[in-house]
Protein backbone atom coordinates (compact mmCIF):
# COMPACT_ATOMS: atom_id res chain seq x y z
CA UNK A 1 0.00 0.00 0.00
CA UNK A 2 2.99 2.32 0.32
CA UNK A 3 3.25 5.10 -2.21
CA UNK A 4 6.91 5.88 -2.90
CA UNK A 5 6.02 9.29 -4.34
CA UNK A 6 4.32 10.56 -1.22
CA UNK A 7 5.94 13.65 0.34
CA UNK A 8 8.24 12.71 3.20
CA UNK A 9 8.25 14.50 6.52
CA UNK A 10 9.19 17.27 7.24
CA UNK A 11 8.12 18.48 3.72
CA UNK A 12 10.86 21.12 3.65
CA UNK A 13 10.35 21.81 -0.06
CA UNK A 14 6.73 22.96 0.26
CA UNK A 15 7.54 25.84 2.62
CA UNK A 16 8.42 29.39 1.75
CA UNK A 17 11.80 29.62 3.50
CA UNK A 18 11.03 31.09 6.96
CA UNK A 19 13.48 33.37 8.78
CA UNK A 20 13.17 31.21 11.91
CA UNK A 21 14.63 28.26 9.97
CA UNK A 22 17.57 30.42 8.87
CA UNK A 23 18.28 31.40 12.47
CA UNK A 24 18.00 27.80 13.66
CA UNK A 25 20.58 26.68 11.10
CA UNK A 26 22.80 29.70 11.80
CA UNK A 27 22.73 28.96 15.55
CA UNK A 28 24.14 25.48 15.01
CA UNK A 29 26.50 26.65 12.25
CA UNK A 30 27.96 29.48 14.35
CA UNK A 31 28.28 27.07 17.29
CA UNK A 32 30.33 24.63 15.23
CA UNK A 33 32.41 27.49 13.78
CA UNK A 34 33.20 28.76 17.28
CA UNK A 35 34.19 25.28 18.47
CA UNK A 36 36.92 25.52 15.80
CA UNK A 37 37.61 29.14 16.79
CA UNK A 38 38.17 27.95 20.36
CA UNK A 39 41.49 26.52 19.12
CA UNK A 40 42.55 30.00 17.94
CA UNK A 41 41.40 31.55 21.23
CA UNK A 42 43.54 29.00 23.13
CA UNK A 43 46.45 29.61 20.73
CA UNK A 44 46.18 33.35 21.49
CA UNK A 45 46.70 32.69 25.23
CA UNK A 46 49.36 29.99 24.73
CA UNK A 47 51.40 32.28 22.43
CA UNK A 48 50.99 35.22 24.82
CA UNK A 49 52.40 33.01 27.60
CA UNK A 50 55.21 31.71 25.37
CA UNK A 51 56.82 35.12 24.81
CA UNK A 52 57.01 38.20 22.62
CA UNK A 53 58.54 36.47 19.57
CA UNK A 54 55.96 33.66 19.50
CA UNK A 55 53.12 36.12 20.12
CA UNK A 56 54.25 38.45 17.31
CA UNK A 57 54.33 35.52 14.86
CA UNK A 58 50.78 34.55 15.90
CA UNK A 59 49.56 38.18 15.75
CA UNK A 60 51.07 38.63 12.26
CA UNK A 61 49.27 35.50 11.06
CA UNK A 62 45.93 36.71 12.45
CA UNK A 63 46.49 40.25 11.06
CA UNK A 64 46.81 38.94 7.50
CA UNK A 65 43.83 39.37 5.18
CA UNK A 66 42.78 35.74 5.57
CA UNK A 67 43.33 35.93 9.33
CA UNK A 68 41.19 39.06 9.60
CA UNK A 69 38.41 37.48 7.53
CA UNK A 70 38.33 34.49 9.90
CA UNK A 71 38.32 36.79 12.95
CA UNK A 72 35.49 38.82 11.40
CA UNK A 73 33.54 35.60 10.86
CA UNK A 74 34.18 34.36 14.40
CA UNK A 75 33.19 37.71 15.93
CA UNK A 76 29.92 37.67 13.95
CA UNK A 77 29.39 34.04 15.00
CA UNK A 78 29.95 35.06 18.63
CA UNK A 79 27.40 37.90 18.57
CA UNK A 80 24.80 35.91 16.63
CA UNK A 81 25.13 32.85 18.88
CA UNK A 82 25.01 35.13 21.94
CA UNK A 83 21.90 37.03 20.81
CA UNK A 84 20.12 33.93 19.52
CA UNK A 85 21.14 32.05 22.68
CA UNK A 86 19.34 34.68 24.75
CA UNK A 87 16.34 34.22 22.38
CA UNK A 88 16.50 30.50 23.19
CA UNK A 89 16.57 31.24 26.94
CA UNK A 90 13.33 33.24 26.54
CA UNK A 91 11.80 30.24 24.77
CA UNK A 92 13.02 28.00 27.61
CA UNK A 93 11.07 30.27 29.96
CA UNK A 94 7.98 29.70 27.79
CA UNK A 95 7.94 33.16 26.19
CA UNK A 96 7.95 34.36 22.57
CA UNK A 97 6.55 31.25 20.88
CA UNK A 98 3.85 33.04 18.81
CA UNK A 99 4.64 33.01 15.10
CA UNK A 100 4.79 36.81 14.89
CA UNK A 101 7.02 37.04 17.98
CA UNK A 102 9.36 34.29 16.71
CA UNK A 103 9.69 35.98 13.30
CA UNK A 104 10.26 39.41 14.87
CA UNK A 105 12.85 38.11 17.35
CA UNK A 106 14.65 36.30 14.52
CA UNK A 107 15.05 39.52 12.53
CA UNK A 108 15.95 41.40 15.72
CA UNK A 109 18.72 38.89 16.54
CA UNK A 110 20.09 39.07 12.98
CA UNK A 111 20.19 42.89 12.90
CA UNK A 112 21.57 43.20 16.46
CA UNK A 113 24.40 40.76 15.75
CA UNK A 114 25.39 42.62 12.55
CA UNK A 115 25.35 45.96 14.42
CA UNK A 116 27.34 44.54 17.38
CA UNK A 117 29.93 42.99 15.05
CA UNK A 118 30.37 46.33 13.23
CA UNK A 119 30.57 48.22 16.54
CA UNK A 120 33.13 45.75 17.93
CA UNK A 121 35.45 46.20 14.93
CA UNK A 122 35.10 50.00 14.99
CA UNK A 123 36.10 50.03 18.70
CA UNK A 124 38.94 47.56 18.07
CA UNK A 125 40.62 49.73 15.39
CA UNK B 1 -2.35 14.07 41.81
CA UNK B 2 0.93 12.81 40.42
CA UNK B 3 0.87 10.65 37.31
CA UNK B 4 4.23 9.09 38.09
CA UNK B 5 4.26 5.44 39.13
CA UNK B 6 5.78 4.70 42.55
CA UNK B 7 8.62 2.76 40.93
CA UNK B 8 9.37 5.72 38.64
CA UNK B 9 9.58 8.03 41.65
CA UNK B 10 12.04 5.70 43.33
CA UNK B 11 14.30 5.18 40.31
CA UNK B 12 14.15 8.82 39.19
CA UNK B 13 15.12 8.01 35.61
CA UNK B 14 12.97 6.90 32.67
CA UNK B 15 13.78 4.37 29.97
CA UNK B 16 16.36 6.79 28.51
CA UNK B 17 18.49 6.16 31.64
CA UNK B 18 19.15 9.85 31.53
CA UNK B 19 17.41 12.89 32.88
CA UNK B 20 17.62 16.54 31.90
CA UNK B 21 21.22 17.03 33.06
CA UNK B 22 22.57 17.71 29.57
CA UNK B 23 19.86 20.26 28.78
CA UNK B 24 20.39 22.04 32.11
CA UNK B 25 24.20 22.00 31.83
CA UNK B 26 23.94 23.61 28.38
CA UNK B 27 21.62 26.35 29.68
CA UNK B 28 23.56 27.11 32.86
CA UNK B 29 26.87 27.29 30.96
CA UNK B 30 25.10 29.50 28.38
CA UNK B 31 24.03 31.96 31.09
CA UNK B 32 27.60 31.99 32.45
CA UNK B 33 28.92 32.67 28.94
CA UNK B 34 26.51 35.58 28.41
CA UNK B 35 28.17 37.27 31.40
CA UNK B 36 31.80 36.15 30.81
CA UNK B 37 31.58 36.60 27.03
CA UNK B 38 30.16 40.11 27.19
CA UNK B 39 32.81 41.10 29.75
CA UNK B 40 35.53 39.68 27.50
CA UNK B 41 34.52 41.36 24.22
CA UNK B 42 33.87 44.70 25.96
CA UNK B 43 37.33 44.48 27.60
CA UNK B 44 38.94 43.46 24.32
CA UNK B 45 37.30 46.33 22.43
CA UNK B 46 38.50 48.78 25.09
CA UNK B 47 42.13 47.62 25.09
CA UNK B 48 43.28 49.80 22.21
CA UNK B 49 46.36 47.69 21.53
CA UNK B 50 46.60 43.92 21.30
CA UNK B 51 50.40 43.72 21.08
CA UNK B 52 52.29 41.34 23.39
CA UNK B 53 52.88 43.78 26.26
CA UNK B 54 49.26 45.02 26.30
CA UNK B 55 47.82 41.48 26.07
CA UNK B 56 50.04 40.14 28.87
CA UNK B 57 49.26 43.16 31.08
CA UNK B 58 45.53 42.63 30.47
CA UNK B 59 45.58 38.88 31.21
CA UNK B 60 47.93 39.24 34.20
CA UNK B 61 45.62 41.50 36.25
CA UNK B 62 44.36 39.18 39.05
CA UNK B 63 40.63 39.61 38.40
CA UNK B 64 41.21 39.25 34.65
CA UNK B 65 43.22 36.04 35.14
CA UNK B 66 40.38 34.52 37.16
CA UNK B 67 37.67 35.61 34.70
CA UNK B 68 39.64 34.45 31.62
CA UNK B 69 40.37 31.08 33.28
CA UNK B 70 36.63 30.74 33.99
CA UNK B 71 35.91 31.76 30.39
CA UNK B 72 38.32 29.07 29.07
CA UNK B 73 36.69 26.37 31.21
CA UNK B 74 33.10 27.41 30.43
CA UNK B 75 33.76 27.84 26.69
CA UNK B 76 35.31 24.38 26.49
CA UNK B 77 32.46 22.84 28.50
CA UNK B 78 29.68 24.53 26.49
CA UNK B 79 31.46 23.70 23.21
CA UNK B 80 31.83 20.07 24.34
CA UNK B 81 28.09 19.84 25.06
CA UNK B 82 27.19 21.38 21.69
CA UNK B 83 29.58 19.29 19.60
CA UNK B 84 28.30 16.18 21.43
CA UNK B 85 24.74 16.92 20.25
CA UNK B 86 25.94 17.58 16.69
CA UNK B 87 27.80 14.26 16.61
CA UNK B 88 24.79 12.40 18.05
CA UNK B 89 22.56 14.01 15.40
CA UNK B 90 24.65 13.39 12.30
CA UNK B 91 26.95 10.40 12.94
CA UNK B 92 24.90 7.23 12.65
CA UNK B 93 27.58 4.54 12.57
CA UNK B 94 27.81 3.37 16.22
CA UNK B 95 31.58 2.80 16.14
CA UNK B 96 32.43 6.12 14.51
CA UNK B 97 29.97 7.84 16.83
CA UNK B 98 31.64 6.55 20.01
CA UNK B 99 35.14 7.34 18.70
CA UNK B 100 34.04 10.88 17.68
CA UNK B 101 32.39 11.52 21.06
CA UNK B 102 35.47 10.38 22.99
CA UNK B 103 37.83 12.30 20.66
CA UNK B 104 35.75 15.47 21.07
CA UNK B 105 35.76 15.10 24.84
CA UNK B 106 39.55 14.60 24.96
CA UNK B 107 40.15 17.54 22.59
CA UNK B 108 37.96 19.87 24.65
CA UNK B 109 39.66 18.90 27.92
CA UNK B 110 43.06 19.40 26.28
CA UNK B 111 42.11 22.88 25.02
CA UNK B 112 40.69 23.84 28.43
CA UNK B 113 43.80 22.71 30.34
CA UNK B 114 46.21 24.24 27.79
CA UNK B 115 44.49 27.63 27.82
CA UNK B 116 44.08 27.76 31.62
CA UNK B 117 47.75 26.76 32.04
CA UNK B 118 48.69 29.64 29.71
CA UNK B 119 46.60 32.08 31.79
CA UNK B 120 48.33 30.84 34.98
CA UNK B 121 51.78 31.25 33.42
CA UNK B 122 50.94 34.84 32.41
CA UNK B 123 49.25 35.63 35.74
CA UNK B 124 52.10 34.22 37.83
CA UNK B 125 54.69 35.85 35.58
CA UNK B 126 56.46 32.58 34.74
Amino acid sequence: MSNPDRPLSPHLSVYRWPITMTLSILHRGTGIAMSVGLLVFAAWLVNAAAGAAEYTRFADLMSSLVGRLFLLGWSFAFFLHLANGIRHLFWDAGRGFEKRQANASAWFVLIVSIVLTAGFWVLLQ
Amino acid sequence: MSLRAPLGKVLGLGSAKDGTEHWWAQRVSAVALVLLGLWFVVSLAGLGSLDHAATVAFVAAPLHSVLIALLCATLAYHSHLGVQVVIEDYVHNPGIKVVSLVASRFAHIFVAVASIYAVLRIGLGA
